[in-house]
């Protein structure tokens, strides 16, 4: 029955949708004592992993807007997550970004509010991930790469290519990778097919691992399906993925420098590199829920995820990149500037970052997103 | 008269008043939650989603249901339907000898501690056992440990090695997926098959043998048909929860989708609700057409 309600409040809403996009906030009022954010496992950390990571804490305590984290695994979670409602912030990859923006899930928002929007970093502030027709629909957040994750016992020297997780071979320690590599169970890991086709097949002629055409798309799904030999389970989870490199014995696999600074820190054997395809990235936007029902607690919020020590400290904790580049120098944490060369700070152009691939593509038709999802089951499912 | 004993005279007098004003609330419980629940899901998977912002268009169509059949999603519901069967046949080819003894033999504090064997499982957390189980089918787990120290990990790595069953290790292989399945839903087959057990009469056994019957025959003729209602009660239990989970597939096995897992992720992470819905609708019918066979083959005329 609730279903049903539901629906029929999401057709008023579509019916609603045809109208002008909603006005954005003019102005921030007093705090309404919370605010609920979809954020990537590790992204908002309140002390509670370890104990030097905190950047909630004081905020809460600032405003009186007490966080709450919903955790979620994947874009899509996200979308899925944003289109059922009671959320107020996502940080959307861009992935997620536009298709929040074209299903009108989040707001625009009125940069006038946020004082340290100035700060952002300018490779940021227009990103057409977040940015439509000049409006903003939210503000920077962090930006990485997906990097290789390796066993150091396994190689002695860091792979040059992502083909140690794409094509049969015998690692360095003599024994063949079959069942030792893992990737990542979420469609847009064609993208990363994609790139490693852009750099070997250059006859192919992809351009944007995004953006692939029924033939690209074809080798591309092709590569992955000699993945799928190699490959005994898909990652989906940072910890599950941990275990596996832990009790699996599984020695290279795409991954996050979240999970190589977790095990690095318990002594694990492992290491990270961008191979010479270079990488795959995520750009992530803290956007706003059109329906939010914490509008000041979620402006503050903003606020404070660009002025503090989240920036600095969170680069630091998740091995990424801060979105305001002063945050890497002037002490408000723990990052360092030789810190965010570490984590590819100047590699920003070398890093493709994710965005939803759609059929309207600049070189005409490109396979849309919903079949990279069915088809990617389909690989996973050995067809 | 006070007001009660009016009231009391009044459904006295009215038996069937009575009946409806008892039968009205667990009724409308059904009647809403239950099968409202279900309708409403029903009614989704006859819409079918904007393939690019992911929102659901409120047109009826069959679109969703053609996506079903689609290669990949077939093999999510063949491989599921396939994987029931065997947890079932395995489920009750274990669950029968454990249920005969604790029927026949077990007496006084050796029955109550049947009954603390079999309920403990279900006592502890299921994704605890869950994870446990990974643990222990894992590469570098304890399983690989014993066979490598009863030098047998030739047996295993063959076993390994059989395509379709075989795998990595036992905790990505099917194999697995197909333990730790047998192993959640046993209780679930020993129970009914004990509770029919119990009904057969001893005498019955007995009677086949004086006639001459082989054990064998005695099992086959008597025993068996005695106690297939519970068989195929347990039976229903443990194919439709296989059909159904969506959390031992996740952790343990190939990745590749179960349909509890496709409804999962459909719904969940894709925010395709329609074809959620429309998966969710296969274990419905296929339940139905089992259900219906059951009830063909005299199952519930002992009931």
């Amino acid at each position: 029955m609730t279903r049903l309600t539901k629906s029929c409040s999401a057709l008023a809403m579509l019916a609603m949708a045809a109208a002008p996009v909603a006005a954005q906030v003019t102005e921030i009022g007093p705090g309404e004592g919370q605010v609920n954010i979809i954020a990537w496992a590790g992204y908002i950390e309140r002390g509670e992993t370890d104990a030097a990571f905190d950047w909630v804490t004081a905020f809460e305590a600032a405003t009186g807007c007490m966080v709450n984290v919903k955790q979620a695994n994947t874009s899509d979670e996200m979308v899925a997550l944003m289109n059922e409602g009671g959320f107020d912030l996502v940080t959307a990859s861009g992935d997620a970004s536009l298709r929040l923006i074209a299903g009108n899930r989040v707001q625009p928002i009125n940069t006038d509010l946020i004082a340290s929007w100035s700060t952002v970093d300018d490779r940021l502030k227009d990103a057409p991930w977040h940015t439509v027709d000049g409006v903003h629909y939210g503000t920077p957040y962090m930006w990485g790469p997906n990097v290789l994750m390796y066993n150091t016992d396994v190689f002695p020297e860091a792979p040059t290519s992502w083909n140690v997780v794409f094509e049969e071979m015998t690692l360095p320690d003599g024994q063949s990778n079959l069942g030792r590599v893992q990737a990542y169970d979420g469609p847009i890991h064609v993208a990363d097919a994609a790139q490693y086709l852009m750099f070997h097949r250059p006859e192919l002629g992809i351009t944007s691992p995004y953006e692939l055409n029924d033939d690209q798309y074809a080798a591309a799904l092709d590569l992955l399906r000699v993945q799928r030999r190699l490959v005994s389970r898909y990652w989906h989870d940072a910890f599950i993925q941990m275990d596996d490199f832990k009790n699996e014995g599984v020695v290279a696999s795409g991954s996050w420098p979240f999970q190589v600074n977790l095990l690095m820190g318990e002594g694990l054997p492992v290491a990270s590199t961008i191979p010479q395809e270079g990488a795959t990235g995520w750009a992530d936007t803290t956007m706003m829920h059109v329906d939010s029902a914490h509008p000041n607690c979620a402006y503050m919020w903003m606020e404070h995820s660009l002025a503090s020590n989240l920036q600095s400290d969170l680069s630091v904790w998740f091995g990424a990149n801060p979105a305001v580049p002063a945050a890497c120098t002037d002490g408000r944490g723990m990052q360092t500037a030789e810190g965010c060369t570490a984590n590819g700070l100047d590699d920003f152009d070398k890093i493709r970052f994710w965005t939803t691939p759609v059929s309207a593509c600049p070189g005409g038709d490109c396979v849309p997103y919903y079949r990279w999802v069915s088809d990617y089951i389909g690989v996973i499912g050995g067809r | 008269m006070t007001a009660a004993g009016r009231i009391s005279d009044i459904l006295w007098r009215n038996p069937r008043l009575l009946l409806v004003l008892l039968i009205t609330p667990p009724a409308l419980w059904l009647g809403i939650i239950y099968l409202g629940a279900l309708f409403a899901l029903l009614a989704q998977s006859f819409f079918s989603i904007d393939e690019f912002s992911g929102l659901i268009r409120y047109e009826w169509t069959l679109k969703t249901y053609g996506d079903l059949l689609r290669p990949a999603n077939f093999d999510i519901i063949r491989r599921t339907v396939v994987m029931a069967a065997l947890v079932t046949v395995a489920s009750a080819i274990i669950a029968f000898p454990i249920a005969y003894f604790a029927a026949r033999y077990a007496r006084g504090r050796w029955k109550a501690v049947f009954y603390l064997g079999i309920m403990l499982p279900l006592w502890s957390s299921y994704l605890v056992k869950v994870y446990s189980w990974k643990l222990i089918l894992a590469k570098e787990g304890i399983l690989s440990w014993a066979f490598e120290t009863l030098h047998l990990t030739w047996l295993l790595e063959g076993y390994l090695a059989i395509p379709l069953v075989g795998g990595n290790s036992l905790s990505v292989s099917p194999t697995g997926t197909f333990i730790v399945f047998v192993y959640v839903w046993l209780p679930f087959m020993i129970l009914p098959i004990q509770a029919a057990l119990e009904r057969v009469p001893a005498s019955m056994v007995e009677a086949a043998g004086d006639l001459g019957a082989t054990p064998a025959q005695t099992f086959r003729t008597v025993l068996l048909p005695l106690a297939l209602p519970g068989v195929i009660a347990g039976s229903i239990f443990t194919f439709s929860l296989t059909l159904g989970d969506y959390i031992i597939p996740q952790i343990i096995g190939t990745s590749a989708r179960f349909i509890g897992l496709a409804v999962y992720q459909y719904q969940g992470t894709a925010g395709n609700i329609p074809l959620a819905a429309a998966f969710a609708i296969v274990p419905i019918v296929i339940m139905g057409l089992y259900l219906w066979w059951a009830k063909r083959q005299g199952a519930f005329d002992a009931l």
